[in-house]
């Protein structure tokens, strides 16, 4: 691979960066707080590629010539194919399937918001459905945001993909459905459920975790959120 | 120290008559945008689609680190005499590697970033042993990622401790172990004649582009091998040996080697595997951000094959021996 070849790629390579992290497109793929940090390294790569379009153009001394070029650039077509091309979607219920629940942990349980139905994270709901037994969710109706996964018995489980860094350290949070009208939409679709704590714990049969389930009172499909990851 | 053009992975990139890189790209980039959706199409199925998501969210996560530490490697290439590194380090080698570690310390780094700035030390004259200890100091122990730690075991301070005076004492080890065993000709940094006599401006853009293309290019190999093993491996297997000590120990350094987590998120992947043992979650961490699928395959860009085989293997077993030995005395 030649030094114009190169300029091109990582100006490829900066401009796919540079369009995913000035679009919403990132954040299928990392937390929002990298963004100003992938506009200043696309900006970077785009002007790596521009000095050395600028000093190729240039008559030069021999230095420069006929000596080794990396041949493993051309892999960096890869990710401008993956980024400009096909832009593959956040994770969803594949990853739900494979990994286990997250474990939960105690935490204060603020009061809950005070909007009826109280729209709350699926990660918020087990933990204070499984620890504090629901009594932070007594008498009130919740909201859930997530995506529908295949539960262990069949019946579909509502879910969502908490991401710490980037989506390879995704790992989903479930939270059971129980009663109320039959979700019957494909896994990975989006849906908005309303409903109150309910008693009944399961396991998920990945990584033995517990998992609180919730009581459904009404469900409707909705659009994928901006921010798909809790 | 001999500094030889590398093997396999590079050619000559003499302009020959007939079709050159540029038209090939251009060939190839044509092609991409005419079938176009016959390739979004091949991306359909579940698995297959979280591969590409993975890799592509490996790459985007570490691109920001790559280049900064590409940045960086170039201002020491280019802008840093030669005789500031023989002031600002011990004269004896065998002080150096505890000075460089601490250096790495201080220094927010990420693997991908630290690579090609070992790469340019060593260029510059540091001793390699320096050199190395503060390529796997920089990403293990720095503020950030003792903070995530902490943020991430909320029940166990104690952790933040032992994952850096294990860490450490893996950097120091195998700075010394390179002094008593390693040979200078197992290195073979990349030919780089242009960087010698050149205008700055001039050397400092192609240090960047030499080194992002480069680099860059065994990241991708790395992010591609981190979501297979992403996408292949069933949780489930894992559960299976969480009960042993010594096989859940072993289990998750090899996972750490094929999960290549970025140092800043490993610790909250280790806290969510909550079956294991507080000592093997700390081996997973002490070795992840030494050895891991993406870096194997970035030092052996930039430091030679026959270099990577002996170090990433030994790097693996100490931080086994040390991490392990920490969590015995501290957790």
């Amino acid at each position: 691979m030649n030094r114009q070849a190169q300029a091109v790629v990582l100006l490829l390579f900066g401009g796919a960066i540079l369009r995913a992290s000035l679009s919403d497109l990132y954040l299928r793929y990392v937390k929002e707080g990298l963004r100003p940090f992938l506009i200043a390294a696309g900006v970077a790569l785009v002007a790596t590629a521009i000095a050395t379009l600028l000093y190729e153009r240039r008559p030069r001394d021999d230095h420069g010539h006929g000596h080794h070029e990396p041949r493993v650039g051309w892999l960096l077509i890869l990710p401008v194919l993956g980024l400009l091309l096909v832009a593959p979607p956040a994770l969803g219920s594949f990853t739900a399937g494979q990994s286990g629940t997250l474990p939960v942990s105690d935490s204060d349980y603020a009061a809950l918001p005070s909007d009826d139905p109280a729209p709350i994270g699926l990660l918020d709901y087990a933990s204070r459905a499984l620890f504090d037994d629901g009594r932070s969710l007594a008498g009130r109706r919740v909201r859930l945001t997530g995506f529908v996964a295949p539960g262990p018995d069949g019946a579909p489980m509502l879910a969502r993909i908490v991401m710490s860094c980037c989506a390879a350290d995704g790992r989903p949070i479930k939270v059971g459905l129980t009663g109320g009208p039959v979700v019957d939409v494909p896994a990975g679709t989006w849906i908005q459920v309303t409903g109150t704590h309910s008693t009944r714990r399961g396991t998920d049969p990945v990584n033995q975790a517990e998992i609180a389930y919730l009581e459904v009172a009404q469900w409707q499909p909705i659009t994928p959120p901006k921010q798909p990851y809790e | 120290m001999r500094v030889t053009g590398a093997g396999t992975l590079e050619r000559t990139g003499r302009q020959r008559p007939g079709a050159g890189s540029v038209e090939v790209l251009a060939a190839l980039l044509v092609l991409l945008v005419i079938f176009r959706g016959w390739l979004s199409g091949l991306v359909d199925g579940a698995r297959w689609q979280t591969w590409t998501t993975v890799f592509v969210s490996v790459l985007v996560q570490a691109v920001p680190f790559l280049v900064f530490g590409v940045l960086l490697s170039a201002v020491i290439a280019v802008f840093v005499p030669r005789s500031f590194w023989a002031r600002a380090l011990p004269r004896h080698p065998a002080l150096a590697v505890p000075a460089a570690s601490m250096a790495g310390v201080v220094l927010p780094g990420c693997e991908c970033g630290s690579v090609p700035i070992a790469g340019s030390l060593i260029r510059r004259g540091v001793t390699p042993a320096a050199a190395l200890a503060f390529l796997l100091a920089a990403p293990a122990i720095n503020p950030i990622v003792l903070t995530a730690t902490a943020v991430a075991f909320p029940g166990n301070p104690e952790m933040v401790l032992a994952r850096g005076l294990a860490s450490l004492v893996v950097a120091m080890v195998m700075g010394w172990l390179w002094l008593r065993l390693g040979r200078t000709d197992w290195i073979r940094l990349p030919h780089r004649p242009d960087l010698e006599g050149a205008p700055k401006g001039r050397a400092f853009w192609s240090a960047c582009r030499h080194d992002v293309v480069h680099a860059g290019g065994f990241l991708v190999l790395g992010a591609a091998a981190a979501a297979t093993i992403n996408v292949l491996v069933p949780e489930a297997w894992l559960q299976t040996l969480a009960s042993n000590p010594v096989l859940s120990v072993l289990a998750l350094a090899v996972l750490a080697v094929l999960l290549s987590i970025c140092s800043e998120a490993d610790a909250f992947v280790a806290a969510s595997l909550s079956q294991f043992s507080l000592t093997s979650r700390l081996v997973f961490l002490v070795v992840g951000p030494m050895v891991d699928l993406k870096l194997i395959s970035m030092q052996a860009g930039v430091f030679g094959r026959r270099f990577t085989a002996r170090f990433a293997p030994a790097t693996f077993v100490v931080a086994v021996l040390a991490g392990s030995a920490a969590g015995a005395v501290l957790l």
